[in-house]
């Protein structure tokens, strides 16, 4: 055999191992690899269990709270106009600290900075409940974090810790979520991950849950050590995971198995 | 906060046979967990769910353990007479939610 042949060899048989970024149009939510049964749980309102908590927080987006007396509806009136197409553009950079935040942490800003209120709890109800709120406000649209020379160290960032090797068992994010999505693992399939329903209401979980709280799953199951919430280092893979599914339409509240 | 969730048409043709779909919020404690120091968590469950159509029950169903968290319960009836459906979950911990839907029958 020739050393061109053979290096074509190689080429083919690296390019198998390590599959690369999935190419735009081969996109497919997670919502396309579950059962029929559970897409039609997440379509009907009437059945998908997230409309409990879109309820809370449509209640407490005009519940009035903190020192200020003001409700978020106080400032920034009917959600289901201003909040349209919020949810699909964070995390977003955030002059303040200088870094881009979540959409948690930017209710909890508004909280403490404008409502001089204590901020919720991370997996809170009541945060869960008011992200849920202001996501639905965004379904159907775009997912669309803007990418530019602030955020551009927080993407590559992410990047990086979404191809990192980590934990004991020794396993970046890409080598399931680029290199081996649609099989399985164990009884489930493996999903693209691509943030298009958070927070989603998880049918193991049985009840609503965060991104973080997703991710904080699979960085247990390759026993890895894991962030704190709304930690950097989590915030910059959120902007890496909702760039890879940009253009992808936001489903929040989505139903996962 | 208790919260439930019914769908029903807000109109239906006299003998059509209507679907109504209810949620209700409840986290459906088994009762056989334990803590991490093994203390038994209690069961905190909802025990029963009822649906009157004018005063007339036309669905009753018994919840137990197992049954999943934020219950999702669906069934038929005949559209007889327009009025109201009342809809009645009663659990662990003096849980009672009811919900009260309009139907106007044609």
């Amino acid at each position: 055999m020739s050393a061109r042949l053979l290096l074509l060899a190689a080429c083919f048989v690296f390019t198998r191992t390590l599959a690369g970024e999935i190419p735009l149009e081969q996109r497919r939510s997670g919502y396309d690899l579950m059962s029929r049964e559970t897409q039609k749980m997440q379509d009907d309102d009437a059945t998908n269990p997230g409309t409990l908590w879109l309820l809370d927080g449509e209640a407490l987006w005009k519940r009035k709270a903190g020192a200020a007396g003001a409700a978020c509806a106080d400032c920034h009136g009917d959600a289901r106009a201003s909040m349209k197409g919020v949810a699909a553009r964070y995390p977003a950079f955030d002059a303040a600290r200088g870094r881009p935040v979540n959409l948690e942490q930017r209710i909890n800003s508004c909280r403490t900075d404008r409502q001089k209120a204590p901020p919720l709890a991370w997996e809170s109800k009541d945060l869960l409940a008011l992200t849920a709120y202001v996501a639905r406000q965004s379904r159907g649209l775009p997912i669309n974090p803007a990418i530019d020379d602030r955020t551009k160290p927080f993407l590559e960032a992410g990047r990086e810790a979404f191809h990192r090797r980590q934990g004991q068992l020794n396993l970046a994010c890409a080598m399931c979520h680029d290199d081996n999505w649609g099989k399985h693992l164990a009884g489930s399939v493996i999903p693209q991950a691509h943030p298009t329903g958070y927070p989603i209401y998880r049918l193991e979980w049985q009840g609503l849950g965060s991104l973080e709280r997703r991710l904080r799953g699979c960085l247990t199951g390759i026993r890895a050590q894991v962030p704190e919430f709304g930690s950097d280092e989590f915030v910059d893979l959120e902007l890496y995971l909702m760039w890879r599914a940009r253009g992808m339409k936001i489903e929040t509240p989505g139903v996962r198995p | 906060m208790a919260r439930a969730v019914v769908t029903l048409p807000a109109t239906a043709r006299r003998g059509e046979i209507i679907e109504i779909k209810t949620l209700a919020q409840h986290a459906m404690e088994t009762g056989f967990r334990r803590t991490q120091i093994g203390e038994l968590i209690p069961r905190d469950i909802i025990r029963t769910f009822r649906c009157a159509y004018n005063g007339v029950e036309v669905y009753r169903c018994d919840l137990h353990p197992a049954i999943a968290a934020n219950p999702l319960i669906a069934f038929t009836t005949v559209a007889t007479e327009s009025g109201t459906l009342s809809f009645q979950w009663v659990g662990d911990n003096g849980y009672a939610v009811t919900e009260i839907a309009p139907i106007r029958v044609e």
